[in-house]
């Protein structure tokens, strides 16, 4: 295990360096004076001068990305243009509120697809399966942002049951994180009853049945439990698509999130922002990935091996 | 349906028995019909749709459908049906470009990458770990955010983020069908590599790729509206069916058609597109399933 940890560090550090060098040459590749759209749209020469000394523009490409990562370890991520307040305090106030969100749509998704998977497995062929497949196509095909709408159209203009939106007490949390587990709630159940019906098909369910294991142990014991470690791999994917509609769910429900944020920024075109965003949101989705191979190495001793 | 084939060893044209086994699937089939529905009226928008995209009717603002107006009309007193229809021409042309673009890009590394093997092979399936470590609409964004808001701009972000997926589909298969008999055998008698590859490789590859289309084309129509509806995309006069949405959103509960109509368009033509690609998954591809 030690040995496949090993492996897997030092597998992703190449990837995160590449991406932070993405990030790095994003700004280098838009057109224009990177001084001169770090320092803002109202800055002065001087103040371009200035920003150009800081941001060591004269320099080689090389060291200035090293600069650049010895600044980004440090969280000196620079100022947003247009708050003059620093990157990392900026981020730091919504990285919270998307958190939570996050988390409560995975939470509710995965114990409902992971649900509606197992009972449209078990029920093969029935009625049940049958609506559960309807549900998760259209599930996946739901664009979330028309889902929001309806949502606050119905209860919240019309009944008047939950907020429109904004930050605050559980009930604002009501219909953003139903909007955003949504899609993720359905692929997990078009993927769970894949996986279950697989394991169907092996010979120790067989061998269970011949044995004369009662109906509810074989579903439990010996289809369940291997059928859910490919899903938790999918889980960790899952993970990167909520960052992604993180973005467009707080923009329709007015969350003071990093999604809005990142939305905001690029309307105001407020690079240094952006750039920490963009590079935020990759890290994480690496390093998510990263804890879910580990954890896949856990429950599925085989993986190590390779 | 097995014992069919094993009674029966298939002596069709692989394009017939596609055919025989894909009209089974009655799901799929309506689909496509809803999808070429959709393409003909997109199409043929100039001259079927009955107001046109921008005509502004002052005595009709924010009216519920009608048989004036069958989806109603928005703050300016355009039809919506109307605009529902030009906007399909601006979707369906953004899901077809992006995922052509992507798709053409990625079967191409990825088959280099699979047929050469080696030091090539790691550089471009590094670059495609690097390209998927970003989730998708994140790298549309930042594309966006690059080059300018703007419906182009849009295409060229979704295919940039369609490429690592059919690179790692189209490596997976090449890697397979390379050590197939008839392609060693082709090799043995000096074929050459990109004959090799075009010839013999590609069509193997071609059944996994053409289901993926048809999802991606799904995927990226969702992407586009939703890029345009956060104000990324299409610019606020433009039919957008994202951009509309935008627009409706002030009305909940006053004018609901801005909402509702292009919402169910996007979600229809979505739809449409997933269960073709499952359709054609099943038709296609037995490894797949």
């Amino acid at each position: 295990m030690l040995e496949y940890l090993i492996r897997r560090l030092t597998g992703t550090i190449p990837v995160l360096l590449a991406v932070a060098a993405f990030v790095f040459l994003f700004v280098h590749m838009l057109p224009g004076d990177p001084a001169r759209l770090v320092a803002g749209p109202d800055a002065t020469p001087q103040d371009i001068a200035a920003v150009r000394a800081d941001m060591g523009l004269d320099r080689p490409l090389v060291m200035q990305f090293l600069r650049y990562l010895s600044d980004t370890a440090r969280l000196q991520l620079g100022r947003s243009i247009k708050t003059h307040q620093t990157v990392a305090e900026l981020i730091g106030e919504r990285f919270m509120p998307t958190l939570l969100l996050t988390v409560f749509a995975m939470a509710w998704s995965v114990v409902v697809g992971v649900g509606i998977g197992v009972l449209s497995g078990v029920k093969r062929g029935r009625w049940q399966d049958q609506v559960a497949m309807v549900l998760a196509i259209s599930g996946i095909s739901f664009p979330g942002f028309w889902l929001g709408l309806l949502l606050i159209d119905l209860f919240s203009v019309r009944l008047g049951w939950l907020p429109t939106g904004g930050y605050g007490g559980w009930q604002n949390f009501v219909l953003p994180a139903f909007t955003l587990g949504t899609a993720v709630a359905a692929v997990m159940a078009r993927f769970t009853r894949s996986a279950f019906v697989e394991v169907t098909a092996e010979d120790y369910v067989r061998t269970a049945r011949a044995k004369g294991v009662p109906e509810r142990g074989v579903i439990w014991k010996h289809t369940l439990r291997n059928a859910l470690i490919p899903v938790i791999t999918l889980t960790g994917l899952q993970f990167g698509f909520l960052l992604g509609g993180a973005i467009v769910v707080e923009t329709v429900f007015a969350w003071p999130g990093l999604g809005r944020l990142l939305v905001d920024s690029v309307a105001f075109r407020d690079y240094p922002v952006i750039q920490a965003e963009i590079l935020l949101f990759s890290c994480e989705f690496v390093l998510i990935n990263l804890i879910v191979d580990l954890l896949y190495a856990v429950v599925n001793p085989e993986i190590r091996l390779r | 349906m097995s014992d069919l084939a094993l009674a029966a060893p298939s002596l069709r044209s692989p394009a017939a028995e596609f055919w025989r086994r894909f009209r089974r699937k009655h799901v799929a089939v309506v689909a496509g019909c809803v999808l070429l529905a959709m393409i003909f009226a997109a199409l043929a928008a100039p001259w079927i749709a009955p107001y046109g995209p921008a005509t502004p009717d002052y005595d009709n603002v924010l009216a519920g459908p009608s048989w004036q107006h069958l989806c109603g009309t928005d703050t300016f007193g355009r039809d919506i049906f109307s605009r529902i229809l030009w906007g399909g021409r601006i979707s369906l042309t953004v899901g077809f470009v992006s995922v052509a673009m992507g798709g053409l890009a990625g079967v191409v590394l990825g088959l280099i990458s699979g047929f050469f093997g080696g030091l090539v092979d790691s550089l471009i399936m590094r670059l495609m770990d690097v390209l998927l470590a970003f989730p998708g609409i994140l790298l549309a964004i930042g594309v966006v955010a690059l080059l300018g808001p703007g419906i182009d701009n849009v295409i060229y972000a979704i295919a940039v983020f369609s490429v690592p997926v059919f690179a790692r589909l189209v490596r997976g298969s090449t890697l397979a069908l390379k050590q197939t008999l008839y392609v060693q055998a082709a090799r043995s008698i000096g074929v050459r590599a990109p004959l090799l590859m075009l010839r013999h490789i590609l069509p193997g590859t071609l059944p996994s790729v053409i289901v993926y289309c048809s999802l991606r084309v799904g995927t990226s129509i969702l992407t586009a509206a939703a890029l345009s509806f956060i104000g990324l995309g299409a610019p606020p006069p433009s039919p957008e069916w994202g951009a509309m949405l935008a627009e409706g959103r002030s009305y909940l509960g006053v004018a609901d058609q801005i909402t509702l109509f292009p919402g169910l368009a996007i979600f229809i033509t979505v739809l449409a597109f997933n269960l073709l690609g499952d359709g054609l998954r099943d038709a296609l591809d037995q490894k797949l399933r």
